[in-house]
C-alpha cells in the first residue's frame, strides 16, 4: 500500500475553492483582467479617479460572479466578441450603420435591441408553450432564447455606448440616462436574475411568469422607439453628469428587477396554491415547481432586491450630497425608495420574526412589486422633484 | 421543518413570565421593543411619507390657499402638511423607530453575541434525532477514529468545531457564519446612528429656537441689510442649507434659509463673491454644464480662494459646501427702441431697462410701466422638421410686462433678432395676459435689411387719411373701369366702401372689416359680396404698399426682388391683422443689451453626515452578512457500541433552508464514504 490512510482520506475533504476552478476559470479571468488593462491603457488618461476605481471594482466583482455562476463566463466572451465587433465595424463613423451589413441587420444597439426584444417575446411565448404543452424541451427552448436576448440587449446597450461617442466626444454617456434606455437594463437584468435562479433550482416553469413582465418592460421599449421615436441618444443633463451615475443606475435596476421577479414568483405562488386546492391534477399544480421552492425563490429575490435598493438608495444619498447639496432632500423620488426600503423590510420581518409565509406573503410581494412600479414611474410621470431635473 | 433560533423580539417571548409579576419598566420596554410595534412603525412611516410626495412641499402658501380653499389650508397647515418631514407628528413616529430599533437591538444583542459563541455541545441524541437535517450510522471503526475523521471532514467545510467528551458518548458541535448574528446588530445599530446623524443636521433646534421665541421667521422681502436681528442666524450655527443668488461681480455674505413660507438669514464666516457664470452648450444646443467662478474672501486667508464651481463638483470650505444650484438673470441693462403701434400718430422713441426693475413709458393711452422680468441670452428651441438639426439656438430675448396706468398688465417676450420660418425672417414678439397662458406671437415681417422699418413704415402709412383717400379711390377706379368716368356717383360711394373697410382693418384686423361686412351686406348675396370687398382690400392695401416700396427707393422694387415684396405684403398684412389683440401701444425691440447673470448658490453645512454615512456603511455590511451569510450548526453524536461506533449527524441553519439541504446533503454524503472508507 502507498499511499498512507491519512493521505488517502483527505481526498473526502472539501477541495479548496481556487482548486475546484477550470482552466478555462483561469483564462477567462485573464481575459477581463487584460480587458480592462486594455481599457486603461487606452483611456485611462480620460476618465477621473472614480471611473479608474469603478474599473479596478467591476473586475473583481465578475470574475467573482462568473467563478461561481458558471453560464456568466461564457455571456461575458460572448457579449464582448460581439460589441468589439460593432465597434470596430463602426471605426470613427457612425453612418456605417446604414452601409454596413452585420450592423445595419444585427448588432448595431438599434438591431441589437430589436433582436433582444423579439427574443424576449419568442421565449415568453415558449415558457407557455411548454408550460401549456407540458414540454420540457419547449422550455429549454424557451432559456436559451431568453440567454440569446439577454446576450443581444447587453450588446446593444454596449454599442450604444460607444454610438454615444461617436456622436460627439460631448454626448458620449453610458446608457442608463433615460427610460428608454433603463427599461433595457431592467429587462436584461430581470431577466439574468431569473436565469439565475432557474439554474439553481431547476424552475424552467416559472419563466413564463417572469418573462411576462420583461415582455411589459419590451412592449414599453417598442412603443417608446415606435410611438414615441424617443429611442434617439440625447446628451446628459449637467445634473446627470458624473461618475455616479454609473454604480447608481445599475445597482437600483438590480432592485427593481428582484422585486419583480419576486412579485411574479408570487403570482405563480398564488395561481398554484390555488390550483392545488382546485384541481391537485391540473396543470399549475403538477407542473409549476413546489409551493415551497416558490416561497424560497421569493424570499431570496427579496432580499436580493432590499440588498441592492438599500446600496443604490445610499449611493443615490451620496450623489445627492455632491449634486444637490444634502444627502437627504425628502425628493419624491428619494422618499418612495425609502418607501420601497420600508415595505420590504416589514415583509422581511414579518417572514424571519413572525415566520409567515405562503399566501400572504406572495400577496404582499405582489402589492410590493405595485409600490415599486409607482416609485419607479410613477414619480417620474406625476410627482414633480428634484429627479425630474427641470432647471439644472 | 428548520429550526427557529429563539429571539426576544419574537412574541412567544412572553413564554412564561405573567405580565403581573414584572414591573411598568419592563413592560414598556417589552412594548417598545416588540416586533408588532415595529412592523407598524415601518409599515406607518412609509404610508406617511407618501403625503409629503403627493403635496408639494415648501410652496408658497398663497398657492395652497389657492388650491385648498381657505378652510382646508388652515386644517392641513395645523396638521403641518407643508412641511410633512419636519413636522412635530412625523418626528415622534420617527422618534419611536428610532427607540423601538434601540431597545430591541439592546434586548437582542446579548443573546446573539452569546450565541455567535454558542456552540450548543449540550445537545442530547434525541434533540438531534428530531432535526430535519439528519442522518444515522453504524460504522466499525472506533469512536476515536470517527471523531477525527468527521472533525477533520466537518474542517474542510469551512466549520469550526468543538468537541465535548460525555461518560459514554462524544458530541462535536461545529458552525460557520457565527458573524451573521454580527450582522443584525450592524444592520439595527446603523438604523440608529443614521436617525441620530440626520437628528443633528435637520432643523430641530431652528424649531425649538422658534418655539422659545428667540428667532422669528421673516416673511417680508426685504434688502439683507433690513432684515431684523431676531431673523438672523448667527455664524456658529452648526447645520443649515440655504440658498443665494449672487449677481456676476456682486459679493454676499449671508444666505437664505427657507423656512414654511419665510426664511432666516445665515451668516457665513467668509464672503463669497461670483466672478462669472457660464453656460456651455452641446453642439446640439442643449446646457452642457453650469459653472461659477468664485471668490472666497476670508480674513483667515492669505489670499482670497479662487475656484471655478459646477454641478456635481461642489467647493467645500471649512466645513461649508458650496453648490451651483441654478442661475438667472442678475440686473441684465437694456437698451430698446419703441415702435409705436396706436392709430394716433406718435413718435417712435429710445429707452432703457433692468431686469428687476421697471421704466416709465408715455403713450397717447396714458403713462406706462414696463417691468423687465427676465433677459435670455440663449433661446434653445426644437428647429423645424426639415432643417436637419435638432435645435436651434433663435438668440437673445427679454420678458417683460407692460402695465397700464389702471393697474392692468400683459406679459411680451421679444427675441432681439428675427427667426427664420419657412424660408422667411420674422421679427417675433409672444404675448400673453398671465403666466399660465401660452403666449400668443405676433410675427412682422422683416425687410431686405433684416430690419423692422419697413412693416413699421407701412402701418404707419395706412394710418394716413389722405393716402387711404388716395388708395381707395384707385382701387375703385380700377374696379369699375369706363363706369367711373360716365359715373362718377358710383366711384365715390365705392371709394367711401373701401376707406371704410381700409378703416376697420387698421383698427381691428381682419376680423373688424369681416364683422363689417356681415352687419353691411344683405344675407343672400353676403358670401360672393364679401369675398369681392375683400379683395378690394387687399388691392387698396396694395396700392399703400407700393407707395412705400417706392419711397425706399428703385433699388427695393427691382425684379428680383418683387417675389419677396409680395411676400412681404401678405406676412404684413398677417401680422397688421393680429396687431388688434396685441394689446400695447408700443412694440419694443431689443437694440442692445449688456449681460449679467447671477448664479444660484447652495451653501450647506452638515456635521452629521460623517455619522449618517458611518451609519450607511454599517448598514451595508450588516444587511449583506445577514442575508449571505448564514449561519450554521452540524453536530455529530458519536457513541462507542461493543461492537461497532453509532453517529447521529445534524444540522440546522437559521436561513437559506434550501441552500443549506443541499450543502447538508454533500457534506453527509462525503461524510458517510468518508466514514465507510476508513
Ligand atoms: C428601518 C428599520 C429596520 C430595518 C431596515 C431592518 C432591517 C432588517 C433586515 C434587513 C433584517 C434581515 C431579514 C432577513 O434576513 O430576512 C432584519 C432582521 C431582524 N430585525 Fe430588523 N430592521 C429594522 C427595524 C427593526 C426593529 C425596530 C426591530 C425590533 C423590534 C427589528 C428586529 C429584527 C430582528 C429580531 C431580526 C431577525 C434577526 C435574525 O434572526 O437574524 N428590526 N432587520
Amino acid at each position: 500500500m502507498a499511499v498512507s490512510p491519512d493521505v488517502m482520506l483527505s481526498g473526502f475533504d472539501k477541495p479548496p475553492f481556487l482548486k475546484t476552478l477550470t482552466v478555462f476559470d483561469w483564462i477567462w479571468a485573464a481575459l477581463l483582467v487584460a480587458g480592462a488593462g486594455f481599457v486603461y491603457y487606452r483611456y485611462g488618461a480620460v476618465m477621473d479617479g472614480y471611473e479608474i476605481g469603478i474599473l479596478a471594482g467591476v473586475v473583481p466583482a465578475v470574475i467573482a460572479l462568473g467563478w461561481n455562476w458558471k453560464p456568466l463566463r461564457a455571456l461575458s466572451l460572448l457579449v464582448a466578441a460581439l460589441s468589439l465587433l460593432a465597434v470596430n465595424l463602426y471605426g470613427a463613423n457612425l453612418d456605417a450603420a446604414q452601409t454596413n451589413f452585420f450592423l445595419k441587420f444585427l448588432i448595431s444597439s438599434q438591431s441589437a435591441i430589436m433582436w433582444m426584444s423579439a427574443l424576449f417575446v419568442m421565449a415568453t411565448l415558449a415558457y407557455f408553450g411548454g408550460l401549456f404543452m407540458r414540454s420540457d424541451f419547449t422550455t429549454r427552448i424557451a432559456s436559451t432564447l431568453t440567454w440569446a436576448a439577454a446576450v443581444m440587449g447587453l450588446v446593444g446597450l454596449f454599442v450604444r455606448w460607444r454610438e454615444s461617442y461617436l456622436i460627439h466626444i460631448d454626448v458620449g454617456h453610458i446608457p442608463v440616462s433615460n427610460l428608454y434606455e433603463v427599461f433595457i437594463l431592467f429587462s436584461i437584468i430581470t431577466a439574468l436574475i431569473y436565469l439565475y435562479y432557474e439554474g439553481r433550482y431547476q424552475t424552467r416553469s416559472l419563466g413564463a411568469f417572469v418573462l411576462l413582465i420583461i415582455s411589459a418592460a419590451v412592449g414599453f421599449v417598442l412603443w417608446y422607439t415606435f410611438g414615441r421615436e424617443a429611442n434617439g441618444i440625447q446628451p446628459l443633463v449637467p445634473a446627470l453628469k458624473s461618475y455616479w451615475m454609473k454604480i447608481h443606475v445599475p445597482a437600483n435596476f438590480i432592485g427593481y428587477g428582484s422585486f419583480s421577479l419576486a412579485a411574479m414568483v408570487g403570482v405563480a405562488y398564488l395561481l398554484r396554491d390555488r390550483a392545488a386546492r382546485l384541481n391537485p391534477q391540473g396543470l399549475l399544480a403538477t407542473r409549476l415547481p413546489s409551493a415551497e421552492i416558490l416561497d424560497e425563490v421569493m424570499y431570496k429575490a427579496i432580499a436580493l432586491g432590499f440588498f441592492f435598493f438599500t446600496v443604490a438608495t445610499i449611493l443615490g444619498a451620496l450623489w445627492a450630497a455632491e449634486a444637490w447639496g444634502g444627502y437627504w432632500s425628502w425628493d419624491p423620488k428619494e422618499t418612495w425608495a425609502l418607501i420601497i426600503l420600508l415595505n420590504y423590510a416589514a415583509w422581511l420581518h414579518m417572514r424571519l420574526t413572525k415566520g409567515w409565509r405562503g399566501t400572504p406573503m406572495a400577496w404582499w410581494s405582489v402589492v410590493g412589486l405595485l409600490v415599486t412600479t409607482f416609485a419607479f414611474l410613477g414619480v417620474n410621470m406625476w410627482l414633480s422633484g428634484l429627479h425630474s431635473y427641470g432647471a439644472l | 421543518m428548520y429550526n427557529k433560533s429563539s429571539i426576544p423580539c419574537r412574541d412567544t417571548h412572553l413564554s412564561n413570565n405573567t405580565r403581573a409579576q414584572r414591573g411598568t419598566g419592563a413592560i414598556l420596554l417589552e412594548f417598545l421593543g416588540s416586533m408588532n410595534l415595529a412592523i407598524t412603525l415601518l409599515v406607518v412611516i412609509a404610508i406617511s411619507s407618501v403625503i409629503g410626495t403627493v403635496l408639494k412641499q415648501n410652496e408658497p402658501y398663497q398657492d395652497y390657499i389657492i388650491k385648498f380653499g381657505s378652510f382646508w389650508f388652515e386644517v392641513y397647515k395645523a396638521l403641518g402638511l407643508y412641511d410633512v418631514y419636519s413636522a412635530a407628528w412625523f418626528l415622534v413616529i420617527m422618534g419611536f423607530l428610532l427607540v423601538s430599533t434601540s431597545v430591541c437591538v439592546y434586548r437582542n444583542a446579548p443573546t446573539m453575541l452569546r450565541d455567535m459563541r454558542a456552540f450548543r455541545e449540550n445537545v442530547t441524541a434525541t434533540s438531534l434525532r428530531g432535526f430535519h437535517h439528519r442522518a444515522e450510522w453504524r460504522l466499525p471503526a472506533n469512536a476515536a477514529a470517527t471523531t477525527d475523521s468527521i472533525t477533520q471532514h466537518l474542517t474542510s467545510y469551512g466549520y469550526r468545531v468543538r468537541t465535548k467528551v460525555h461518560p459514554d458518548y462524544t458530541v462535536l458541535a461545529s458552525m460557520k457564519g457565527a458573524a451573521n448574528r454580527l450582522g443584525y446588530i450592524f444592520t439595527h445599530v446603523a438604523i440608529v446612528v443614521i436617525c441620530i446623524g440626520g437628528l443633528l443636521d435637520g432643523n430641530m433646534p431652528l424649531k425649538v429656537a422658534e418655539m422659545l421665541g428667540k428667532i422669528k421667521v421673516e416673511t417680508r422681502t426685504l434688502p439683507t441689510s433690513q432684515v431684523p436681528k431676531i431673523s438672523r442666524l448667527p455664524v456658529n450655527n452648526s447645520s443649515f442649507r440655504g440658498l443665494i443668488s449672487i449677481p456676476e461681480g456682486s459679493v454676499a455674505k449671508h444666505i437664505e434659509v427657507k423656512i414654511r413660507d419665510g426664511y432666516l438669514l445665515q451668516e457665513l464666516p467668509f464672503e463669497v463673491e461670483v466672478k462669472k457664470f457660464r453656460i456651455e452648450h452641446y453642439p446640439s444646443g442643449q446646457p452642457k454644464s453650469f459653472e461659477s467662478d468664485l471668490i472666497i474672501y476670508d480674513k483667515e486667508l492669505a489670499q482670497p480662494l479662487q475656484h471655478t464651481i459646477s454641478v456635481n463638483h461642489p467647493l467645500i470650505y471649512k466645513g461649508y459646501a458650496i453648490y451651483q444650484a441654478n442661475f438667472g438673470d442678475g440686473g441684465s441693462k437694456l437698451q430698446l427702441h419703441a415702435w409705436p403701434l396706436s392709430n394716433t400718430a406718435t413718435a417712435a422713441l429710445d429707452t432703457q431697462g433692468e431686469i428687476g426693475k421697471s421704466t416709465k413709458l408715455e403713450s397717447p393711452q396714458g403713462p406706462l410701466t414696463l417691468e423687465f422680468i427676465d433677459f435670455r441670452f440663449f433661446n434653445v428651441k426644437p428647429a423645424p422638421p426639415d432643417s436637419g438639426r435638432q435645435f436651434r439656438d433663435l438668440g437673445p430675448s427679454v420678458i417683460f410686462k407692460v402695465r397700464n396706468a389702471a393697474g392692468s398688465a400683459f406679459e411680451y417676450e421679444n427675441y432681439m433678432q428675427p427667426v427664420e420660418q419657412q424660408g422667411r425672417l420674422f421679427f417675433i414678439s409672444g404675448m400673453r395676459e398671465t403666466p399660465n397662458d401660452e403666449y400668443r406671437y405676433l410675427q412682422m415681417p422683416a425687410d431686405a435689411k433684416g430690419s423692422v422699418e419697413r412693416f413699421m413704415r407701412f402701418r404707419v402709412a395706412l394710418l394716413d387719411k389722405q393716402r387711404q383717400q388716395q388708395a381707395a379711390s384707385q382701387t375703385a377706379l380700377n374696379s369699375l373701369g369706363k363706369d367711373a368716368e360716365s359715373n362718377p356717383k358710383i366711384h365715390q360711394t365705392l371709394t367711401r366702401v373701401v376707406q371704410r373697410l381700409l378703416d376697420n382693418f387698421v383698427s381691428g384686423g381682419f376680423e373688424a372689416v369681416t364683422a363689417y361686412l356681415q352687419a353691411n351686406l344683405p344675407a343672400q348675396q353676403r358670401e360672393q359680396a364679401a369675398t369681392h370687398f375683400v379683395d378690394l382690400l387687399q388691392q387698396a392695401l396694395q396700392v399703400i404698399y407700393n407707395q412705400v416700396l417706392a419711397q425706399e427707393g428703385a433699388q427695393a422694387v427691382a425684379a428680383s426682388a418683387e417675389q419677396d415684396n409680395r411676400q412681404f405684403f401678405e406676412d404684413a398684412l398677417n401680422a397688421l391683422g393680429a396687431m388688434a389683440q396685441y394689446n400695447s401701444p408700443y412694440y419694443l425691440q431689443l437694440t442692445d443689451f449688456q449681460q449679467i447673470q447671477a448664479s444660484g448658490l447652495q451653501i450647506t453645512r452638515a456635521p452629521g453626515k460623517n455619522v449618517v454615512y458611518l451609519g450607511f456603511g454599517m448598514l451595508i455590511i450588516g444587511v449583506f452578512i445577514m442575508f449571505y451569510l448564514p449561519q450554521r450548526r452540524l453536530w455529530a453524536w458519536i457513541r462507542q457500541e461493543p461492537d461497532a461506533t453509532t453517529v447521529i449527524f445534524a444540522g440546522s441553519s437559521n436561513r437559506d433552508r434550501i441552500g443549506f439541504s443541499r450543502e447538508f446533503a454533500v457534506v453527509q454524503e462525503g461524510l458517510e464514504a468518508r466514514l465507510t472508507a476508513q
